[in-house]
């Protein structure tokens, strides 16, 4: 069926698993003996829980086990002072609505979940605040520095510019939302030995939260999670809810699972936080940026502090002598933050590519003509060149393809009857990360290679992609190869984000592959065999049924010497409707500037998604809080709009691909981010040239256009 | 509706009888008496007496008899009961479509459904589409036109894919795209689902 089914080499490896139904997530490995978890979660903000009934729900039928901090559930490092504020089981106050305050176990999903309901607890309530917005604006409320402040020559410059603008932007809070929900299947056994079924973006990171939490050897745990149904950052850490899960395991002596629902998911697992950021932007009349100030507030929570990168960019995306940047976080009484998709430089694209556009204009430029203007010819922040850069050449190509010609300078220039039609660009940006990562190949005399690595694919096609590198360097056709993840016992990788995985692990399988390919050569030339003399030739010949090699492979001094980036232009053309303020993407057009493209087929989809998910962030997505009482009031899909099949128009998706020099042996780079970095801005831009309303505050919905 | 209430509470009640004599008979009144009681099998021995009602349907061909919980939904029923893992949970509330089989040939949100109301019914699911070792031509063209990045959706997109054509709701791309917008796809493989969609509805792709 597989040989059939890929007629195509770019076809994704595990497609045929993913359609067939196959393909299993975390949640849907059969253990004998398995038990289901189900949370009770905290009614109120902020506070201590001052008495717990678990009567009721002990005695209901099929349950096995109700845990709390009433009867602590053993995890030695929570026994011990210090480590995170929130041990789960291990405290009695309350951080945020919604926080798990106790796990019900039973022999069913249904009777887990009908005795979760009749656990009681009551509470010493305290004031909270969840508004960010308004502890942005408060003197008085708690401001921590997120990031050194940054200033290249003059501050402030462009207070004094010739032309000027100074804007607020505003972010709300959104939720990663991917479809599979979040939990784990747990499994304690004895002599304390740990397997889960996670959804993990990091089998390793997992294995290692595991071990610091319950105290016993990394080689004791084994994480399985060959399929995640997406993770957008979600995963990217351990979360509460899942060390319950283990908890609850080592105390039953039986496997636990547990999901969420998917109002939990608003609460347990992070979101992208709310930001509130100032852009100044100073130019001479020529278009030339004399100044870039990027001042940024972002949401984090008052028990668990987080940062990311939102205002990254401002110091090196433009010429500019004169660059400035803050970054504070605000405290509330939220869940923490986690990063997703694009993360800080999202937030920050937003900001800034808005300004960008709006200093065009100021100035009564073509966008593309001003920002081309100010297109950086070597890094200013670090002062080292680009590994590679072709800005230029993805800003020519993307007007052609969008038909940037028609674009009229004149905002509401072009009508469709009632429809106003505008065209709007920007541009993302993310760091080229290449981390450390080893790989294990081995090379069979049948014909086939298997690769094995601990790193995982959330979607973008992680084994696909590898598997085209080895194809390329060894000639094993690719239903030859197999590529191994999502397995904790494999050779170590880092967890999958900041758009790394490709760059970092392919660069070890590039590396085993060209070891492998020296040792055939050697074994041909010990048995005066021709050096091109195929490998199952040479093997057989050297009564071998396989040699196998393990690489670890990381980045060298090229990352001393030059600034290594991911590149993409986003346009946009949107219609918006003059009576109801309805937005409708008409057309998108994405470039990747991202180096060789190893698997066009999951890159183009990678590209794609992004555009997508870019879609929901500018018109639609928005977590909503009533901050009466602290609670999520939108949680759930029918009321957090992520966008739909038809709200997506015909995207098309080009690439620059032409390798970076420095990067790694592919000339690869990640485009996980900037799939989506800067996407929302090109959307802002182009209704503002449709309407010339300058919508400032994400998302833009039709109130805001008709405001 | 009175009576029904009243069926409940007595239900409840007696329900709690015989967690209290499952109690009596473990005779200590420890904490752990609970754990007891699931683990002797008390608590199936009286729900199969009293709350599971029986259930006959047929799932991709195969009959199945078997005496059910009346709240397990047929989602939880096909995932738990039947590992048939395909069909998938993304919210439990009829929001996003993962959970998409064909009930009767139409396609159903499963998580919608309690199990018990399809007596009789055939169902159908992701693992029941392909023709033993030949894919339909939907899965086939789901994987030429990369329909999907995670994979999570897939199995619901697919089902609700082959309806739709079943449906005649492919008459253009906007047609396909609004019929197929109960299916959430965080990935956003929107464009290559209707890609898929389009191939397909032309009588292309064979498996």
């Amino acid at each position: 069926m597989r040989n059939q089914i890929l007629k195509d080499e770019n076809d994704r490896v595990d497609g045929i698993y993913k359609v067939t139904g196959k393909a299993k997530y975390f949640a849907e490995y059969e253990l004998p003996g398995l038990t289901y978890g189900v949370l009770v979660t905290s009614t109120i903000t902020k506070g201590k829980i001052t008495s717990l009934d678990t009567k009721a729900a002990e005695k209901a039928p099929g349950v096995i086990s109700v845990l709390s901090h009433l009867n602590k559930p053993s995890a030695p490092a929570y026994e011990q002072e210090g480590g995170p504020a929130l041990k789960i089981f291990y405290t009695d106050k309350i951080f945020f609505n919604g926080q798990p305050i106790a796990i019900v176990v039973a022999n069913t999903f249904e009777r887990a979940t009908y005795a979760a309901s009749l656990v009681k607890a009551t509470y010493a309530k305290e004031s909270f605040n969840t508004d960010f917005e308004k502890a942005v604006s408060d003197a008085s409320s708690k401001k921590l520095q997120g990031q050194p402040d940054y200033k290249r020559g003059v501050e402030d410059a462009y207070k004094t510019a010739e032309v000027s603008i100074e804007e607020e932007y505003h972010l709300p809070i959104e939720t990663h939302n991917p479809m599979e929900l979040h939990g784990i299947i747990a499994d304690w056994r004895p002599n304390n030995q740990v397997t889960v079924y996670a959804k993990t973006q990091g089998v390793k990171a997992t294995q290692g939260t595991i071990a610091n939490v319950f105290k016993i050897p990394i080689e004791n745990i084994q994480v399985n999670s060959e399929f995640v149904g997406g993770g957008f950052g979600m995963a990217l850490r351990t979360w509460p809810l899942e060390i319950a899960t283990v908890m609850a395991s080592k105390h039953i002596s039986k496997p636990v699972k547990v999901v969420i629902t998917r109002m939990q998911m608003f609460t347990m697992v992070g979101n992208r936080p709310a930001a509130v950021q100032t852009i100044g932007l100073g130019a001479k009349k020529d278009g030339t940026l004399t100044g870039i100030t990027h001042r940024a507030f972002g949401e984090t929570s008052v028990y668990e502090n987080f940062t990311e990168g939102v205002v990254n960019m401002a110091k090196f995306m433009y010429q500019c002598d004169n660059v400035n940047t803050q970054y504070s976080v605000v405290p509330v009484d939220l869940g923490v933050p986690i990063w997703m998709r694009g993360p800080g430089e999202a937030t920050g694209a937003f900001a800034l590519e808005s300004a960008i556009d709006e200093m065009a204009h100021a100035l009564d430029m073509d966008p593309l003509v001003f920002r081309t203007k100010n297109d950086p010819e070597k890094d200013q922040q670090r002062n080292k060149p680009f590994s590679d850069k072709n800005i230029k050449e993805a800003y020519r190509v993307g007007a052609q393809k969008i038909g940037w010609s028609e674009r009229k300078n004149k905002h509401g220039s072009l009508v469709d009857g009632q429809w106003k039609m505008g065209y709007g660009v920007s541009i993302g940006v993310f760091n080229a990360n290449r981390g450390r990562a080893s790989v294990k190949g081995i090379l069979k005399a049948d014909g086939s290679l298997v690769l094995q690595s601990a790193t995982s694919d959330i979607g973008p096609g992680t084994g696909t992609g590898m598997t085209l590198i080895a194809s390329k360097l060894l000639g094993i056709p690719v239903d030859r190869i197999k590529f191994e993840l999502g397995d904790s016992s494999l050779p170590p990788a880092p967890s999958q984000g900041g758009s790394a995985t490709l760059s970092t692990v392919g660069s070890a399988v590039n590396d085993v592959c060209v070891s492998l390919k020296s040792t055939v050569a050697e074994l041909a030339a010990n048995a005066n065999m021709d050096a091109t003399s195929n490998f199952v030739d040479v093997l057989k010949k050297n009564n071998l049924p396989s040699i196998e090699v393990t690489k670890q492979s990381q980045a060298g001094k090229e990352r001393e010497e030059f600034s290594m980036y991911s590149f993409s232009i986003h346009f946009v053309k949107v219609k918006v409707h003059s009576l109801t303020g309805v937005v409708k993407v008409d057309k998108i057009v994405s470039v990747g500037d991202s180096g060789t493209i190893v698997s066009p087929k999951t890159a183009r989809s990678q590209m794609v998604g992004g555009a997508v998910g870019g879609v929901g962030m500018a018109l639609t997505e928005e977590s909503i809080i009533d901050h009466r009482y602290g609670r999520y009031i939108n949680n759930n899909f029918a009321d957090y709009h992520v966008p739909v099949n038809a709200d997506i128009p015909e995207i098309e998706v080009h690439f620059i691909n032409k390798p970076d020099p420095h990067i790694n042996p592919m000339g690869a780079k990640g485009m996980g981010e900037i799939a989506l970095i800067g996407f929302s801005a090109a959307v802002a831009n182009a209704v503002f040239n449709a309407t010339g309303k300058r919508i400032r505050t994400l998302p833009i919905t039709p109130d805001k256009i008709l405001a | 509706m009175q009576s029904s209430d009243k069926k409940q509470n007595q239900g409840d009640s007696r329900r709690d009888f015989l967690k209290k004599s499952s109690l009596i008979t473990a005779i200590a009144l420890t904490p752990s008496v609970a754990v007891k009681a699931a683990e002797s099998q008390a608590d199936e021995r009286f729900a199969e007496l009293f709350e599971k009602i029986p259930l006959n349907l047929t799932v991709n061909n195969k009959p199945y008899t078997t005496s059910i919980e009346p709240r397990v939904t047929l989602l939880d029923y096909l995932r738990e009961e039947l590992h048939l893992t395909g069909t998938k949970k993304g919210c439990d509330h009829g929001q996003c479509g993962a959970c998409t089989v064909h009930v009767d040939g139409e396609r159903v949100n499963s998580c919608l459904s309690l199990a018990v109301m399809n007596e009789g019914k055939k169902v159908t699911t992701i693992e029941g589409l392909a023709n033993g070792e030949e894919l339909h031509p939907m899965q086939a063209a789901f994987i030429k036109h990369d329909g999907f990045q995670c994979g999570y959706c897939t199995p619901g997109q697919i089902m609700s894919a082959v309806a739709c054509v079943n449906e005649g709701h492919t008459g253009s791309r906007a047609e396909i795209s609004e019929y197929m917008s109960g299916n959430i796809c965080r990935c956003g493989a929107y464009p290559n689902i209707v890609d898929a969609i389009v191939e397909v509805s032309k009588g292309g792709v064979k498996a």
